[in-house]
């Protein structure tokens, strides 16, 4: 007997009780929307997180100088001016797992052209900062050592700031006036986007370290430098880089015993590893409950099966009698109960997948549809059928025709 | 030419539990292509199981059974079914159609498992439903036809694969006399055109079509022969 036939009467059985089809169907595609829409939302909120950790940069850990403490009163982290640009010529030079280092001074500034002004993020920094995070410019060249060393006025800006004060017109080449000294606009640095912590990374400009340091900050400690930046020679040498950073600076800031260390380390990239894992786990944990559903799907279509062979018994019979071979009618009935998990598993994929957009619309949170979460949902409502419709199936194939005939 | 079935010493013992039944007690008798045999006797005569193993629905528990050449016994599940759609036409008492199905669709059915193309398949049914004087009933379904109808559809699915022998059982249990009548009518002119039809029932008059009765009384054969009326009725 040809397939296209099996299928032709497998589709004449579940039109002929269209309600009971449907509400079999009802348990996969619950079951497969749910699936799909959890694994979207979940998959939403990892590729997010890994989004934030490509746009700081990979294996990077962040040194923040210590609290002060004045009259009384604590300044918090980085209030105090412990770090130098010694520190870092020093952890270069002194930490092998660490691949670069770069400190950063950081300020709120005026920027000001033409008639435009804006108020933004400024950050003295050196070349090694923008390799750090892996940041190029879009236009014009980035800061370089001579910049540096020469302390140029010349800035680079980002994105957002240079929307605000340029339009769409190219802004390399420009004068622009920060804290009313004037700058050359030297380069455009490329869209960063959201840092984790919500903040617009384009809404910054950088100008060379020295250069913030005299003209711009003027703290009463010239070599001091707010955070730094340290690079890992790789992910592996990351928690050892860290290591090495925090005993070379306890040693260069004699401290000793319990006395409390006046800078400390984040490692980003990690606290963002843990919360890609959480997010993993999320989707898998809510996977896994969807799956029930699925499971409790598969067994409402075992049941109406087993019922639908009792009820046809005669048919059988009379199959049978005319010269179905038992392996016939066993994929007569396993058509039926694939088909069904199949139609739900299309209706449960379009539900989720509409389901999800919803979610995503309603509530901001991103949802990722991946192909392949589609086409596993597809193949799995489909083993849900063969596994949940095997077993009527046999027993229908191992009906004794005389029996089945008598059957009333 | 040798006869289209052959059945030599047939018995058939059901066992319940540890009592033990024996239906048929030794039967023998052959047919010949071109007869039209009906099978009597009362309940419990061991008819209806002679019939189950005419139609390779039931397999003997010693003797020999040769359809149309083949020996059946012992042969898989799998090939009788193959031997009941290519050898055997069946019509039941019942009817035994497929419900919401068209009546063109039942006729199909054998040709179906058979592996006959759609185009092909579906001539062959016309032709069928033609002979039994059903032609622009094939897309009614059973439901839609009358009982006189839904028989002679179940005797045109009977005869779609053109069988060596047409097993009736019971064909006019469940119809009037007029009705009754026209179907026999339909299985002598059939027989006439030189289908084999062995048929089951316990009305004597009904039996009177055939050629030749067998008579069967506590799973033996009492009688064996021909009438003298045969086909004069009506």
């Amino acid at each position: 007997m040809d397939f296209l036939q099996t299928v032709k009467i497998a589709l004449r059985a579940l039109r002929t009780n269209k309600m009971r089809s449907f509400l079999t169907m009802l348990g996969i595609i619950i079951g497969i929307a749910a699936v799909i829409a959890m694994m979207a939302v979940g998959s939403g909120a990892s590729y997010v997180i890994s989004q934030q950790i490509a746009s700081i940069g990979s294996n990077i850990i962040l040194v923040l100088p210590g609290s002060t403490t004045s009259g009384g009163l604590r300044s918090g982290s980085g209030g105090s001016q412990t770090l130098t640009s010694d520190d870092v010529k020093a952890i270069m030079a002194e930490c092998p797992s660490v691949d670069l280092a770069a400190p950063t001074v950081r300020s709120s500034a005026l920027v000001v052209f033409g008639n435009l002004n804006w108020s933004t993020v400024l950050m003295g920094t050196t070349p090694e900062m923008f390799e750090i995070r892996e940041w190029g410019v879009s236009a014009g060249r980035s800061i370089n050592q001579q910049d540096v060393d020469g302390a140029a006025k010349v800035c680079l800006l980002g994105q957002t700031v240079a929307e605000n004060l340029f339009g769409s017109s190219d802004p390399v080449g420009k004068m622009v006036r920060i804290k009313k000294v004037p700058f050359t606009v030297i380069g455009l640095l490329d869209h960063k986007g959201q840092s984790p912590q919500g903040q617009d990374q384009d809404d910054a400009v950088f100008v060379p370290l020295r250069t913030a340091q005299r003209n711009l900050i003027r703290s009463p400690f010239p070599n001091s430098v707010g955070a730094l930046m340290v690079k890992g020679k790789s992910e592996q040498l990351l928690s050892k880089a860290e290591e090495e950073v925090n005993s070379l600076l306890k040693q260069r800031h004699r401290i000793t015993g319990s006395k409390e260390p006046d800078f400390s380390t984040r490692n980003l990239s990690e606290i963002l590893a843990v919360a890609e894992q959480s997010a993993k786990a999320m989707s898998l944990l809510l996977g896994a409950v969807a799956s029930i559903s699925l499971l409790v799907g598969g067994i409402g279509i075992m049941n109406i099966m087993l019922v639908s062979v009792t009820e046809r018994t005669r048919e059988i019979g009379i199959r049978m009698a005319i010269g179905a071979k038992k392996n016939d009618i066993l994929l007569q009935f396993m058509t039926e109960a694939v088909l069904l998990t199949m139609l739900g598993g299309v209706i449960g994929i379009a539900l989720g997948t509409g389901g999800a957009t919803v979610v995503s619309r309603m509530l901001s949170w991103p949802t990722l549809i991946s192909f392949q979460s589609i086409t596993i949902a597809f193949v799995f409502s489909a083993v849900v059928g063969i596994f949940f419709g095997f077993y009527p199936a046999k027993k229908a194939a191992g009906l004794n025709p005389i029996d089945a005939l008598r059957y009333e | 030419m040798g006869p289209v079935i052959s059945l030599t010493d047939i018995r058939r013992v059901f066992t319940m539990g540890d009592q033990q039944f024996e239906a048929l007690k030794g039967i023998s008798f052959a047919v010949s292509a071109g007869e039209f045999v009906a099978i009597m006797g009362a309940s419990g005569s061991g008819k209806s199981t002679c019939m189950n193993i005419l139609g390779c629905l039931d397999i003997p528990t010693s003797g020999n059974y040769h359809l149309d050449g083949l020996d059946v016994g012992g042969m898989s599940t799998d090939r009788l079914a193959e031997v009941r759609n290519r050898k055997l036409g069946f019509v039941f008492q019942g009817f035994n159609l497929l419900a919401r199905t068209p009546a063109i669709e039942n006729v199909e059915l054998p040709l179906v498992y058979a592996g006959i193309p759609t185009r092909e398949r579906h001539l062959m049914a016309q032709r069928a439903l033609e002979q039994v004087g059903l032609s622009g009933k094939e897309n009614n379904h059973p439901s839609q036809l009358s009982g006189g109808q839904q028989q002679r559809v179940a005797i045109a699915r009977a005869l779609v694969n053109s069988p060596a022998v047409i097993l009736a059982d019971e064909p006019t249990g469940n119809l009037d006399s007029s009705t009754s009548e026209e179907i026999m009518g339909l299985f002598t002119a059939l027989n006439r055109q030189g289908i084999t039809i062995i048929m089951v029932t316990h009305e004597r008059d009904v039996a009177e079509y055939a050629a030749r009765q067998i008579t069967f009384r506590d799973g033996r054969i009492i009688s064996d022969g021909q009438t003298i009326h045969s086909g004069q009725r009506g």
